[in-house]
């Protein structure tokens, strides 16, 4: 539904624990939705906020995941740069209802131009 | 008839153990021991109940003498019955059990007991004491409960001082809302000034602590259970529990009872003896001078005092100057001797209000009398040797506050080994256990070179191992270089106290096979690990279960994850395996159409004699790789932490200098070892002369023909650090290289940590080790190759080939795809 507040994006069981899957916006931001060790998903703009790198490659541990490509550690929670570094990536409204996930349409497209 | 004399000890606490460790250790022979505790449970580190409480530490982590040390030093323990009465007329001491028990030497350890304020509602359930552990349970249980509703649980602490802020520390970490009830302006105002009190309000506060000083505690109030704190200006805090903080008393009861002489605590003389020369006291309980000690420090030359006296060494006990740290993790506060001013002292003072420190020392007369710290209590240690020896510091006057780096005129370089061998040897270094430079000095001196047998030796840095710097600065002050090996065993990252070496025994010995287990068993920090240990732990299990390992795909780099190499525009690299670095036409063309179809934007000849196309979509790579594999290529490996290429020069068979067939070598060698994960990656080049052109120096195993056979050359890289091989040995035939290269890479596979390359680790075991354990051990070596074989019937199987047959072929998906303007705005599934 176009119209919805709340964009149904797949079941969790598609994500992997521990790991990530990639959610394209077309002319907009690539989204990427995190799965944690205790089942919690979130979702981040796919975009490491020093270099780009693509967070849904990284290494999920705990509520964080470290970019693949110069292993800065991003919060899931805040999309904030932990530790030393410095930067902040967007993070998208997204929760999970009878096993599915859902994903906030507002959010999803404001990237989109 | 050969009755030795029995020793009986009450209180089975810090001091009662302590000063028994001191007598056993001067004559272990001497007495007949048996010791009475109130509590029901062995010896443990009572300031150690901080960390405990906050979720830090576990009641076994505390533990100072377990079951067998009492067995084994034929130690009677009577725990949960305590001593009720002394009669020193027949020489007994009943229990309330009812048993009696006779004594030659009787010693009161009994501690001291918390101070409870006269209030109405002190004696409501909830209110509790920070004693011991079961008062440590109770606030556990009380913050696992929460508020009545539901809600998070709230907690009020009476007493800012040193134990009160301790408990509101570990009360907010286990969940609950803290109040801090405090009668005076100043936190902690015995140890600390007006400055560092505000410092460490304001840090408290920021942590969400509610702090009140100058508040006076008028009514506990609570209807059959405590509900809350009536204030006498009025306020009232709702509270689930109450903890009493406001400081202890002697525990004396039993000596006035038995008619010994008690000031405000047990009057002793400088070896512990009371009035009654059969009868000593050591600890908290006791009055030494007209002093009574609270803190754990003094405690420590009370014991070795009475112990000495026992065997009648004269060392009598002259008082003991405190310091004070307070156990709250990541605020650091210290302070020691008298900050009150006064006659002719003088207030040297450092304030870094950016970086949150605070430092002043008192100095009179030119000589410290006290000294404050927060924010960085590094030299802490140092400003209190320098208080208790009574230095003259006119001649450092200028820099003592920067503390001793730079007022030993070393200033931000100096130098640390130089620090600790500066300090005298009463300097304590380990305040948890009371242990002081000289003793550590003396264990290292007795063979314990290594900090794992310095904290068994004589516990320094083995509770809250706020020392193990120092410690290990020692070490390497007192060993030099013999111990230079040992400094680089640090734990493997922050979720772990255990270094590489001591998990990888781990999960050899307790068969650990997969990475939960090894986290459980070896208490891991942090629920799932991080990035830096969980690829390591990966990579240990491999190789110590090859074949029954669990793998944990998420525990990988992405590169060995994709089967292919990430750049910085999140495309991959595709690189296929070239045997030798030898081609053929079709598969030229093979690559050539690849690149075409999956536009490729790069075509790069590597420095490792093959192919690499850039630029694939992670969409792409399995469909890239299956046209690969169809020509009969297989993955490179280029992105692994494994055997990468072999380069080769043409040899014999075309170079009218080669001596042997270096490309037939190198490609049977690549046959051997391709597949292979390890520590790091892994390169190895055949030179068929000593010309050298596959640049065979610079490779982690290198191969020089030449006319009389092969030398084989180990650790070389070509990368940040240059670094030569080191000739290994020299054999004769082809089957001879494949074996010491099988041998040389599973040793390597087997003992260097995750991350080091073959350089670091040859340098750090030496090349003699390396040495002995391939070339000369023939049966080690061939244990060593039929173990990399064993490895490798798991691990040569081409990854491409089953993500190209579809396995986790999620990897290479989306999970949906959003298209505004699509008629469905959600694909979901979408490949």
């Amino acid at each position: 539904m176009v119209t919805a507040e709340w964009l149904d994006i797949g079941p969790v069981d598609q994500l992997p624990v521990m790991g990530a899957r990639t959610l394209p916006v077309q002319g907009g931001e690539e989204i990427a939705i995190f799965h944690t060790a205790n089942g919690d998903v979130y979702a981040l703009i796919n975009k490491c906020p020093h270099r780009q790198g693509p967070l849904s490659q990284g290494i999920v541990h705990d509520t964080s995941v470290t970019c693949p490509l110069h292993n800065w550690s991003i919060s899931l929670v805040t999309g904030e740069a932990l530790g030393e570094d410095k930067g902040c990536v967007p993070v998208i409204p997204v929760k999970v209802e009878g096993g599915r996930i859902f994903i906030s349409r507002k959010e999803a497209l404001q990237g989109q131009r | 008839m050969n009755r030795k004399p029995h020793l009986v000890v009450i209180g089975n606490g810090m001091a009662g153990c302590r000063a028994v460790e001191e007598i056993l250790a001067r004559d272990p022979g001497k007495f007949r021991i048996t010791i009475f505790g109130a509590e029901p449970r062995v010896n443990y580190n009572r300031i150690m109940l901080s960390p405990v409480l906050a979720g830090e530490k576990s009641f076994e982590d505390i533990i100072i003498n377990d079951a067998a040390w009492y067995a084994d030093n034929g130690i009677t323990l009577v725990s949960g019955d305590p001593v009720v009465a002394i009669d020193r007329a027949s020489r007994t001491v009943s229990a309330k059990s009812g048993a009696t028990v006779g004594y030659d030497k009787l010693m009161l350890a009994t501690g001291s007991d918390p101070f409870i304020i006269p209030v109405p509602g002190k004696d409501l359930p909830g209110v509790v004491t920070f004693r011991d552990l079961d008062d440590v349970d109770k606030m556990l249980a009380a913050a696992k409960s929460g508020g009545p509703n539901g809600e998070q649980g709230s907690a009020v602490v009476i007493g800012g001082g040193l134990l009160g802020l301790e408990a509101a520390h570990g009360l907010s970490l286990q969940g609950m809302k803290v109040t801090v009830i405090h009668l005076m302006p100043t936190l902690m105002e015995r140890q600390l000034d007006e400055a560092a009190g505000w410092l460490l309000k304001h840090e408290l506060e920021s942590r969400g602590q509610v702090i009140l000083t100058g508040a006076d505690t008028a009514e506990i109030v609570g209807n059959g259970k405590v509900e809350g704190v009536r204030l006498k200006d009025g306020r009232e805090i709702p509270a689930s529990i109450v903890v009493m903080a406001v400081g202890i008393r002697p525990s004396t009861t039993l000596a006035k009872e038995a008619g010994l002489a008690v000031g405000r605590g047990i009057q002793v003389d400088d070896h512990m003896v009371t009035s009654d020369a059969n009868v000593l006291a050591v600890g908290e309980c006791v009055e030494h001078d007209g002093n009574v000690y609270g803190l754990v420090a003094p405690l420590w030359d009370m014991c070795r005092s009475l112990a000495d006296g026992l065997v009648d060494t004269i060392n009598p006990y002259r008082g003991s100057v405190t310091s004070t740290k307070l156990k709250v993790s990541g605020i650091d506060v210290f302070s020691a001797g008298d900050f009150s001013g006064g006659e002719g002292a003088e207030d040297i003072v450092l304030r870094d209000a950016t970086r949150g420190i605070y430092k002043r020392v008192i100095v009179k007369q030119d000589r410290i009398v006290g000294a404050v710290l927060y924010g960085d209590t590094a030299d802490g240690n140092w400003y209190f040797d320098l208080l208790k020896r009574q230095d003259d510091i006119a001649d450092i006057r200028d820099a003592l506050i920067f503390g001793q780096a730079f007022a030993s005129g070393g200033g931000a370089s100096a130098n640390p080994i130089d620090a600790v061998a500066a300090l005298s040897d009463d300097a304590e270094i380990c305040g948890c256990n009371g242990v002081s430079k000289g003793t550590v000095m003396a264990c290292i001196d007795g063979g314990a070179h290594t900090l794992d047998a310095v904290r068994s030796g004589c516990k320094a840095s083995a509770s809250c191992g706020s020392c193990t710097g120092l410690v290990e600065n020692l070490l390497a002050f007192a060993l030099g270089d013999e111990f230079a090996g040992e400094r680089d065993s640090k734990p493997m990252c922050k979720c772990t106290s255990f270094t590489h070496e001591d998990v990888r025994a781990a999960i050899l010995e307790k068969e650990l096979k997969e990475i939960p287990a090894v986290m459980q068993a070896l208490s891991w920090h942090t629920p799932d690990g991080c990035s830096s240990c969980r690829p390591a732990l990966n990579y240990y299990l491999l190789c110590a279960w090859p074949g029954e390992h669990i793998e944990d795909p998420q525990s990988r780099f992405v590169n060995e994850r994709m089967h292919a190499n990430i750049q910085k525009d999140g495309t991959y690299s595709v690189v296929p395996r070239m045997w030798g670095g030898v081609t053929t036409p079709n598969e030229l063309r093979a690559i050539a159409d690849a690149a075409d179809k999956y536009q490729a934007r790069l075509v790069k000849v590597t420095g490792g004699q093959r192919l690499d196309l850039f630029g694939i979509k992670k969409e792409d790579l399995p469909s890239i790789w299956a046209d690969l594999n169809a020509a009969g290529m297989v993955s490179g490996h280029a992105y692994g932490k494994a055997l990468r290429t072999v380069k080769t020069c043409v040899g014999s068979e075309w170079c009218r200098f080669g001596t042997q067939d270096s490309t037939g070598l190198g490609i049977k060698t690549e046959q051997m070892t391709w597949g292979s994960w390890m520590p790091h990656k892994f390169k190895i080049a055949v030179s068929g002369c000593p010309r050298n052109c596959a640049e065979a120096t610079i490779k982690d195993f290198g191969i020089i023909c030449v006319d009389s056979g092969y030398q084989l050359l180990v650790g070389g890289n070509g990368g940040i650090h240059l670094r030569g091989t080191d000739l290994l040995c020299t054999v004769e035939t082809e089957q001879q290289v494949l074996d010491y290269c099988a041998a040389f890479i599973q040793l390597y596979r087997e003992e260097a940590r995750y991350l080091d390359r073959t350089a670091p680790w040859i340098e750090r075991v030496g090349l003699d080790y390396v040495k002995q354990r391939i070339v000369d051990d023939a049966q080690g070596r061939a244990v060593l190759t039929a173990r990399f074989h064993h490895a490798q019937s798991f691990l040569q199987k081409d990854p491409w080939a089953a993500r190209a047959a579809g396995e986790e072929k999620e990897l290479h998906q989306h999970i949906a795809e959003i298209r505004p303007f699509a008629p469905n705005l959600v694909t979901v599934g979408a490949a």
